[in-house]
C-alpha cells in the first residue's frame, strides 16, 4: 500500500537544486510532490515522482538517493483535516519524523506526506480509523 | 632595576657556556646510559658508549629520540631516578591514547622555574610586578612553569588559571596587574574584552605580557601590544624539556634566547638527521644537559625553525631561535592542542565513514577553528534530517574524545572531496601562522 518516496542529499549550495533536477526536469518524470529538510550544510530533498526507477536513474550514480516508504493519506479540502489525522497519530503513539502536504488536480483535492517508523502500523491504524490511503499508483500516475 | 634573573650565566662568554655544557653533556650521557635502558640500547644499537661523547661536538653521535619513542615508553620507560626522588608530574595536552608523561626532581623544578624567571626578568618583572599567571594550571606545564618563575623572581603571583575572563579582567584592574602571562589567542581575546567593556589601553596597569604555547604572528604580536598597552614577549617550551622557559624573549623582540646552559639546541635536516651549520633552517633538536629525572637526549620537536649567534642588544650571549617556522610533520596547533590529521582519520574509520575528509583551521575572533568536511556514504544517508543530526553530533563528539578539542563537522555527498593522485591535501590551515 506504502507510497514510495525518492530523497537526495545535497549540498546547501546555490544552484545545487536546480543542477540536481535538471535531469528530471527534461525528461518525462513528473515531480508530484517534493519537500526539502535543510541544515546549514546540506539539504534532504524528499520527491514523490511518477517513475521513481526512472527518476533515479535520470539522477544518476553520483547523487546519494535512497528510496523509503512513506504513508500517503487522502484529505478532505476541509478546515481540521490535516489535524485530525495528526491528532490520531499522537493518540497511537506515533512518532512523526515529517510531513508535507501537497495537492492533485486528480480527482481527488490534497494528501499528506506522513515519514513513520513503522508504516505498516500506521496504514493499519489509520484505515481502522475510517482514513483512506492513497497508492503509488494512484499518487504517481 | 635588573637586567637579567642570573646575569653571569645569561652574559657569559661564548667560551665559557661551551665549557659548561661540555662539562655537563659528559656527565649527563653517562647518567643516561646508566640509568635509562630503552636509550642504552639505542646507543648499543648504534655503537656509541659513554666514554665516546666528550663534549657538545660529540652530540651528533647520539641517537634521536622522538616522540613515538616517549609513546612507546610510557609511562616510566624513559625515567632516569627512583621514582621516590622525584616530586612532580606534568603532562602533555594530550593528543592520542597516550599521553607524554614528564617527571621532575626538585632539582629539574629549580632548574625549570629559573628558565621561566629569566623570561619574566627578560620582560622587564622584578619582585616589584604583579604577575597575573592564566594559562592553565594542573597538568599542563604552563601555569607551573610561569608561576614558579613568578615565584623565584619574587613577584606577587596572580595563579588565575585560564578561563573566566570576567574575573581576569576584575583581578587585572582591582589588583593592578603589571605583567600578563597567557597564549597569545587568550591575550587578544582579553584585549578585546576590555575595549568591549570600555577600557581603554592606559586604563590597566600592564607593562609587558608573557605569550607561548601556539604560534603567533608579528601582526598578532602589534594588535596585542596596541590593545593591551604593553610589550608582548614568546616564549617557548615543551613539556618534553620541561615546559615554557626553554627559549624566551628580550627586549629587543627578534628571537628567543635558547638557556644554552640547560639545554643544547641543534638544527638537523628532518629527513636525513644531519646537522646543519648555524643559520641554516631545519628541524630543532633539544638535549637536556642536566635535568635528572626525564633528561631527554636529542629530541626532535618536529618544529622548524633557525638558530643564530650574534651580539644581542640586551647583553645576553645566549643562542637565539626564531619563532618555529613551521613543522616537519603535520601537526597541527589548534587551541593549544597538538592534533595530527592521522587522529582524525582514526575516529573517521572507527565510526565507519571513508578516510575522505577535508580539514579546515582559520582565526576567527582570535580563536582556532576546526571544521572538518566527511563524505556520507549511501547507507549513512537518512532522508530523516533528525539522523543526520545525530550523525554529526556522534562524530563530534568522538572527535572530541580523541583530539581533546570539539570540531565542526560537516556532511558533505560522496566524491565531492577531491581524490589526489600524489600527496593528498588534507588541511588546509586559513591562519597564516608563518610566512
Amino acid at each position: 500500500m506504502a507510497v514510495k518516496q525518492l530523497s537526495v542529499f545535497i549540498e546547501n549550495k546555490q544552484g545545487r537544486l536546480s543542477e540536481v533536477l535538471k535531469g528530471i526536469s527534461e525528461s518525462e518524470v513528473n515531480i508530484r510532490a517534493l519537500s526539502i529538510g535543510d541544515s546549514e550544510d546540506y539539504g534532504i530533498v524528499r520527491m514523490i515522482v511518477s517513475d521513481l526507477e526512472k527518476a533515479r536513474a535520470l539522477l544518476g550514480e553520483n547523487i546519494l538517493s535512497k528510496i523509503t516508504s512513506v504513508v500517503a493519506v487522502k484529505m478532505d479540502d476541509r478546515q481540521g483535516a490535516l489535524y485530525k489525522i495528526l491528532r490520531t497519530l499522537e493518540e497511537a503513539g506515533i512518532n512523526l519524523m515529517y510531513t508535507y502536504a501537497f495537492t492533485s488536480n486528480k480527482q481527488f483535492g490534497a494528501y499528506v506526506v506522513l515519514r513513520v517508523d513503522d508504516v505498516e502500523a500506521t496504514e493499519r491504524l489509520l484505515s481502522d480509523k475510517g482514513f483512506e490511503l492513497a497508492t503509488d499508483e494512484e499518487i504517481s500516475g | 632595576m635588573r637586567h637579567y634573573y642570573q646575569e653571569d650565566i645569561e652574559t657569559a662568554p661564548y667560551e665559557e657556556i661551551r665549557r659548561i655544557q661540555n662539562e655537563k653533556i659528559v656527565r649527563q650521557v653517562r647518567h643516561v646510559y646508566d640509568n635509562v635502558k630503552y636509550y642504552r640500547d639505542l646507543m648499543d644499537q648504534k655503537g656509541v658508549k659513554p666514554e665516546d661523547i666528550k663534549g657538545v661536538d660529540d652530540i651528533r653521535k647520539l641517537p634521536f629520540l622522538k616522540k613515538d619513542d616517549l609513546r612507546e615508553c610510557y609511562p616510566y620507560g624513559l625515567l632516569a631516578t627512583p621514582l621516590k626522588d622525584c616530586v612532580r608530574i606534568q603532562s602533555t595536552s594530550g593528543t592520542t591514547g597516550k599521553r607524554v608523561v614528564a617527571f621532575y626532581t626538585q632539582h629539574d623544578i629549580d632548574l625549570w622555574e629559573e628558565c621561566c624567571a629569566r623570561a619574566i626578568v627578560a620582560a622587564g618583572g622584578s619582585d616589584e610586578d604583579v604577575v597575573q599567571v592564566c594559562y592553565g594550571y594542573g597538568l599542563f606545564t604552563g601555569g607551573a612553569g610561569l608561576h614558579g618563575g613568578a615565584h623565584k623572581v619574587g613577584a606577587l603571583t596572580l595563579p588565575m588559571s585560564s578561563g573566566n575572563t570576567e574575573r581576569q579582567i576584575q583581578f587585572m584592574m582591582d589588583l593592578q596587574s603589571t605583567i600578563l602571562c597567557c597564549t597569545p589567542s587568550y591575550a587578544a581575546f582579553i584585549a578585546e574584552s576590555l575595549r568591549d567593556r570600555g577600557y581603554k589601553p592606559s586604563d590597566n596597569k600592564l607593562k609587558a605580557g608573557i605569550f607561548g604555547a601556539e604560534p603567533w604572528t608579528e601582526e598578532m604580536r602589534k594588535s596585542i601590544e596596541e590593545g593591551l598597552g604593553i610589550k608582548a614577549y614568546d616564549i617557548y617550551g615543551l613539556t618534553e624539556t620541561s615546559g615554557p622557559g626553554v627559549a624566551f624573549e628580550c627586549s629587543e623582540q627578534t628571537g628567543m634566547h635558547i638557556n644554552e646552559d640547560h639545554f643544547y639546541a641543534e638544527i638537523i635536516d628532518p629527513d636525513t638527521g644531519e646537522v646543519l651549520p648555524e643559520g641554516e633552517k631545519g628541524e630543532l633538536v633539544f638535549t637536556a644537559l642536566d635535568k635528572e629525572a626525564f633528561p631527554l637526549l636529542r629530541y626532535r620537536t618536529r618544529d622548524i625553525c633557525i638558530l643564530t649567534r650574534g651580539k644581542c642588544s640586551c647583553g645576553r650571549t645566549h643562542i637565539k631561535m626564531c619563532k618555529p617556522m613551521g613543522r616537519s610533520d603535520d601537526m597541527m596547533i589548534i587551541r593549544g592542542v597538538n592534533v595530527f590529521p592521522s587522529q582524525i582519520e582514526t575516529v573517521l574509520l572507527n565510526e565507519g565513514y571513508t578516510p575522505n575528509y577535508m580539514i579546515y583551521v582559520d582565526r576567527k575572533n582570535n580563536t582556532d577553528t576546526l571544521d572538518i568536511d566527511v563524505e556520507l556514504t549511501p547507507d549513512q544517508f537518512s532522508d530523516n534530517i533528525a539522523d543526520m543530526q545525530a550523525r554529526e553530533k556522534t562524530l563530534a563528539s568522538a572527535m572530541r574524545t580523541m583530539l581533546g578539542i570539539g570540531p565542526k563537522i560537516h556532511l558533505v555527498p560522496p566524491k565531492t572531496i577531491q581524490r589526489s593522485e600524489g600527496k593528498a591535501v588534507r588541511v588546509i590551515d586559513n591562519r597564516k601562522l608563518h610566512d
